[in-house]
Order: C-alpha cells, then sequence, then structure tokens
C-alpha cells in the first residue's frame, strides 16, 4: 500500500562523522532513501552502527555534515536553529526508550505540554488532550503523575504526547528497549494503529525483531551505511 | 499558567535542598535588614535634626560650658528668631544601666524651638507651674512604668547630689523618627541649686539651641554668632543641628561603614548559596530541557522556567526575611532602646531587601540557563540514555 502513497521524506547523500581528537570517526555514510505517506520504517542494525545518529537528523535536532533531507518539499537541513524548532513543533513527535515524561506533570499536563506552542484556548487543549489520552486508553490515569505509572503506560503517555499535535512524522527511539514482553506488545500495537489509522509516518529504531515485524519497511544500518531488507 | 505550575512545582521537587535554601535566604534578608537597621538607628539623631536649628557651644569642646550672659547677645544677632539653652544633666536613674538622656533647658523656650516633641497643653501648663517639675519621653515612661505625678530621683554625676523631680508631663513624638526616650526639666532649678552649692558653676550654659529665620542662612549665621565672641574667654562653636549630631556619630563611622560592609557580604555569600542550589537543579533536569527543546519550546520559555523557579525561591526567602524583621527589631529595641531610641525598620530597607533578593534571583539563574541553551538536544538526550 505504500507503493501507491506519495514520498514525503526523501534523503540524498547524507554523511556524518564525529571528530575526536584527530581522528574521523564516520556514523552515517552517503545515505540515500525515501520515506512515503504513512510508511512504518524500522531502522536496526548493531550497536554503534548509527541508528540513533539518522534518526535524530531527521527528526531536526542534530546536523548533518553533508547531504539534504526534504520533507514534505522543505529543505529541512537549510532551517536555522530556531526555524527548525518550530519545524519540529509543527512536523516531529519523539518517542524514547525511557518515555521521558516530565515527573513532576501529571500525564494530562505531559500531553498538554506540546499543545502551549499552538495557540489554542485551554478549552481546546483539554479537548485534545482527552481525546489523546482515549486514543491511548488511559482516560481513567490522566490526573496521574509517571511515577504512579507502569512502564507501558508511561509509554503509552508518551505516545499520545507524540501525537497530540498532529505531527507528520513519529520518531520512535527503542520505543519498546525498556518494557516486559506484554507491555512492548501493547506500545507496538498502539503505534501499529496510529500509523494505520492516521496514516503516520512512523520511524522507529529497534533491536527486537518482533517490534521490527510491525514494520512495513526494515532498513538495516551498518558501519555507517544503509541495506534495505533482503 | 502550566508555565507557571511547573516552575512551582520544580521550586519544590527537592524538599529539603529548597528548604534549606530558604531558610538561608530568610537568615541572610533578616541579618541583612537588621543590620541596615542598626546603621540608621545610629544616625537617626542626624536625620531627625532640623534645618532651621543652631547649636551653640563651647568651642573647646562640648564639657566647657558657656556663659549665661551670651543669650541677651545671641537674641540680637541678625537671623536669629528665637534661643533657649540647656545643659546635659547627665543623671543616673538608681543604676547606671538605666540609661538615658536627661537635660536641664530654659522651659520658657524649649518646648517651642522643639515643636516635634508634643506636649498636651494642660501637661505643659502644669510643667511650667512647677519648679521641680519634669518632661518624659512617652517611651521613656513606658520602660519604667512612670505616670504623671510621680516622683522621679535622678543621682546627679555632673552636678553632685540626689534631685528630685515631679513627672509633669510626657511627650510624644511628632515623627516616626522622633526621639521619645528623652528627659528634661527646668534650668533655673539647676541653676537655684547649683547657686548655693558651688557658686562659681552658676549662670553657666552647657549649650544654646538657635531657631533661625531662614535655613538657607545657617551658615551666615553661624558665623555671624561665632564672631561676636570672637576673642573673648569662651569662644563659641555655632553648626546646624544636623552637624552637631554628626559629630556624636562620625567617631564611630567606620564601625558603621564596617556593618554596612557585612550586610552586603552576606548578601553575597547567599548569593553564592543559591547559585549553587539553581546550578545543581538545572544540571539535573538538562535532560528534561532537551525534552522541551525537542517540542519546540525555545529559549524564552526555558529562561522563564529557570529564572522563575529563582525566583520563587528567593521569594519565598525573602517574605519570611522581611516578616522575621520586625519581631526581631522589636525585641533589638527592647533590648538596646536606651542607646538607640529610634530603632524603626526603614521602608528603604524593605525596598532594599527586595532588590537584593532580586539581583540574587536573577544572577543565580543566569549561568544555569545559559548551560541549558547551550548544550545541545542530543548531548542532553544522550546523557539521560
Ligand atoms: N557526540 C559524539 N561524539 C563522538 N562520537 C559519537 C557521538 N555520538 C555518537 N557517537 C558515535 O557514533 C556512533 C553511532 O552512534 P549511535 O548512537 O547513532 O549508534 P546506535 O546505532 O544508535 O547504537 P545503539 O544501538 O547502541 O543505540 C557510535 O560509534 C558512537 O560512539
Ligand atoms: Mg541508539
Amino acid at each position: 500500500m505504500e507503493k501507491e502513497n506519495k514520498t514525503v521524506v526523501r534523503i540524498r547523500g547524507l554523511s556524518k562523522s564525529y571528530v575526536r581528537g584527530t581522528q574521523v570517526i564516520p556514523v552515517l555514510n552517503d545515505i540515500n532513501f525515501d520515506i512515503a505517506q504513512g510508511e512504518f520504517l524500522a531502522l536496526m542494525g548493531p550497536s554503534g552502527s548509527g541508528k540513533s545518529t539518522l534518526l535524530n537528523l531527521l527528526a531536526g535536532i542534530d546536523k548533518a555534515d553533508t547531504g539534504s533531507i526534504e520533507v514534505e518539499g522543505a529543505e529541512i537541513t537549510a532551517l536555522s536553529e530556531k526555524e527548525l524548532s518550530l519545524w519540529r513543533s509543527d512536523h516531529v513527535g519523539f518517542i524514547f526508550q525511557f518515555y521521558n515524561l516530565i515527573p513532576v506533570l501529571t500525564a494530562f499536563e505531559n500531553v498538554e505540554l506540546p499543545l502551549l506552542l499552538k495557540g489554542l484556548t485551554k478549552e481546546e487543549r483539554r479537548e485534545h488532550v482527552e481525546m489523546t489520552l482515549g486514543l491511548v486508553n488511559l482516560t481513567d490515569r490522566m490526573e496521574h503523575y509517571p511515577s504512579q505509572l507502569s512502564g507501558g503506560q508511561q509509554q503509552r503517555v508518551a505516545i499520545a504526547r507524540a501525537l497530540v499535535t498532529d505531527p507528520t512524522i513519529l520518531v520512535a527511539d527503542e520505543p519498546t528497549g525498556d518494557l516486559d514482553r506484554a507491555s512492548a506488545e501493547d506500545v507496538l500495537n498502539l503505534m501499529e494503529r496510529v500509523n494505520r489509522e492516521f496514516n503516520k509516518i512512523i520511524i522507529m529504531v529497534t533491536h527486537d525483531p518482533r517490534a521490527a515485524e510491525k514494520a512495513h519497511v526494515i532498513r538495516h544500518l551498518e558501519k555507517g551505511y544503509l541495506y534495505a531488507d533482503p | 499558567m502550566l508555565i507557571l505550575k511547573l516552575l512551582f512545582r520544580n521550586a519544590l521537587r527537592h524538599r529539603l535542598r529548597t528548604y534549606l535554601t530558604i531558610l538561608g535566604l530568610t537568615i541572610a534578608i533578616l541579618a541583612f535588614g537588621l543590620l541596615r537597621t542598626i546603621v540608621d538607628a545610629w544616625y537617626a539623631g542626624v536625620e531627625a535634626s532640623s534645618a532651621n536649628r543652631l547649636i551653640t557651644r563651647n568651642s573647646i569642646s562640648l564639657i566647657y560650658p558657656l556663659p549665661l550672659s551670651y543669650l541677651d547677645k545671641i537674641k540680637q544677632v541678625e537671623g536669629v528668631e528665637q534661643v533657649s539653652f540647656g545643659n546635659w544633666f547627665g543623671g543616673v536613674y538608681i543604676s547606671e544601666k538605666n540609661f538615658f538622656a536627661n537635660f536641664a533647658i530654659d522651659s520658657k523656650t524649649y518646648l517651642d524651638i522643639v515643636p516635634e516633641f508634643v506636649v498636651k497643653p494642660d501637661q505643659k501648663q502644669d510643667f511650667l507651674k512647677d519648679r521641680k517639675a519634669a518632661v518624659a519621653g512617652v517611651k521613656l515612661a513606658e520602660r519604667f512604668g512612670w505616670k504623671i505625678g510621680d516622683q522621679i530621683t535622678l543621682k546627679g554625676t555632673i552636678f553632685p547630689g540626689n534631685w528630685d523631680f515631679v513627672l509633669k508631663a510626657i511627650y510624644k513624638g511628632r515623627d516616626r523618627t522622633t526621639d521619645e526616650t528623652q528627659f528634661f526639666f527646668h534650668w533655673d532649678y539647676l541653676n537655684e541649686t547649683v547657686k548655693q552649692v558651688e557658686p562659681l558653676r552658676a549662670d553657666e550654659v552647657g549649650f544654646y539651641i538657635i531657631k533661625i529665620k531662614d535655613p538657607n542662612m545657617a551658615a551666615e549665621v553661624s558665623e555671624r554668632v561665632d564672631a561676636q565672641f570672637r576673642n573673648s574667654l569662651a569662644e563659641t562653636l555655632t553648626e546646624t543641628e544636623k552637624a552637631f549630631q554628626m559629630s556624636f556619630v562620625t567617631m564611630t563611622e567606620a564601625i558603621m561603614t564596617a556593618i554596612q560592609l557585612v550586610s552586603f557580604v552576606i548578601i553575597i555569600i547567599i548569593m553564592a548559596v543559591m547559585a549553587n542550589t539553581m546550578a545543581m537543579s538545572v544540571r539535573e533536569r538538562m535532560g528534561e530541557y532537551a525534552i522541551f527543546k525537542t517540542m519546540g519550546f525555545g529559549w524564552l520559555h526555558i529562561a522563564i522556567l529557570i529564572f522563575g523557579e529563582s525566583i520563587v525561591i528567593t521569594a519565598l526567602g525573602c517574605i519570611a526575611g522581611i516578616a522575621l524583621t520586625f519581631p526581631a527589631a522589636q525585641m533589638f529595641s527592647s533590648q538596646l532602646g536606651a542607646y538607640f531610641p529610634i530603632f524603626n525598620v526603614k521602608t528603604q530597607t524593605i525596598y532594599l531587601d527586595i532588590l537584593a533578593a532580586f539581583i540574587v534571583a536573577v544572577i543565580s539563574a543566569v549561568i544555569p540557563t545559559y548551560r541549558a541553551m547551550s548544550v545541545s538536544i542530543v548531548d542532553a538526550l544522550r546523557r539521560i540514555g
């Protein structure tokens, strides 16, 4: 089905290396691929192969050395820090391995946070938050603080937070890496559903083959080179 | 609103650390306020002095008297409106530790020249009628539980013997800065007694107090008064009341400067404590600020969070410190009221407290905010992971 969808993200000649003293460590070498509307992409590969680095570049929180990343026709590598920040708030939702909720905010408030930049009224924000928390099945946990929630529940709150602004792309770096099997399954099913029902692009870094199974496309990174799934 | 909630909750995240910091701030602001109040109290006499009054005394030293005969000459000097005079009596009430200022004054004129000592008309009449009558400030009367009609005996030091007085009037201060702890009585009573026991010391005056017509002419009138008595046996030194009061405090100026300096050092110390608290909090939350940045929050929001937290903590300490300054000053005043007749916490001191707390808050937040803003998202996230 992804074949008939238009290309949203176009990555060309993307390279990045780190300099440690006099040593140059190439992390990504000439990466080229496209991501279509509604694609669920899994990035796999051994530790240190550059998965997180690539994900961060696509999410606009890190800078490439060379190459281009075009999202919906906009060249994000050319954006200034400030423009990039604005772009992220419109286009990217983040899901992290360790959930990274703000511990002193309730589930509701955590999900409300990204909406503060959207110029909505309090009432509108409440509607959005309640709807999104409903979607991740946590309506009854809205007033709970992260410490009062299980890992799986926290990750679902994090998914709601990533989703609430209706972004173009969801990026997830090992979203199930810290969860037991059942919770991981829940989270993956939720992501699959979000992808299916809202036709959102999901880019997920994972070590877990079971997680990768949910994806439409699997790409492997090895020593900075990208291979499509055989 | 959510940001506001967040910064309040952030401030209370490490309860113990925050409470200890607030305690430190409270003590610092309290100490700062008290020290400044002590300095103010020390200069209170200078501040309360009137611009249209001059004091004439013996040019050699205050302890040498002037002849009573100068009175008529001073009255003649151009620019002088009214003249009164008096002697420092230096009497002791029961014991040395009950110290208060007591004077023999020319009762016919003194109260007119010192209108900030407010006496009820009937009490004033009673005072003028009785040659053994005395007037006490309301604070002094309260201190010893004196009431109108009480007999008060002072042991003379400069003028030996036991001196009996009857309290006929109690004066109140017109201004907040008026000293309400003085005691005075008829100079005539003193002089008549001295005449009998030590005739050589009779008709001597410790100081003249002069009311002038125009405060702007103080220097000229002073010069004219002193010119009258140049090359006489007792040359005079005339100066404004302010300068006269100042001459008492200049000896201690270095101590007062040191106290002021200490008050600022206290603020600098608490600034270091507060800066450390903020630096620790922000370092622990680097990852959270990175999460904010991934969502598109910029430097402004991060600055609001950090500055806001810093301001919340210092504000709590500042409020507690100011609230405690008043009872502390009250206690201080009741213990040492004899030496600091005026011990009021000035409004200006409160403003200084607030200013100091605000500066502490801002400076403590600057570097952490800069750090939180300049660290890259990826570096900060790697630190949590
Ligand atoms: N700030 C940095 N400075 C130097 N080297 C870095 C830096 N960040 C990443 N690297 C290096 O880049 C390489 C790729 O890192 P990256 O985090 O993208 O790997 P990964 O595939 O996500 O690994 P993992 O599965 O362990 O998360 C690693 O060799 C890493 O050591
Ligand atoms: Mg990684």
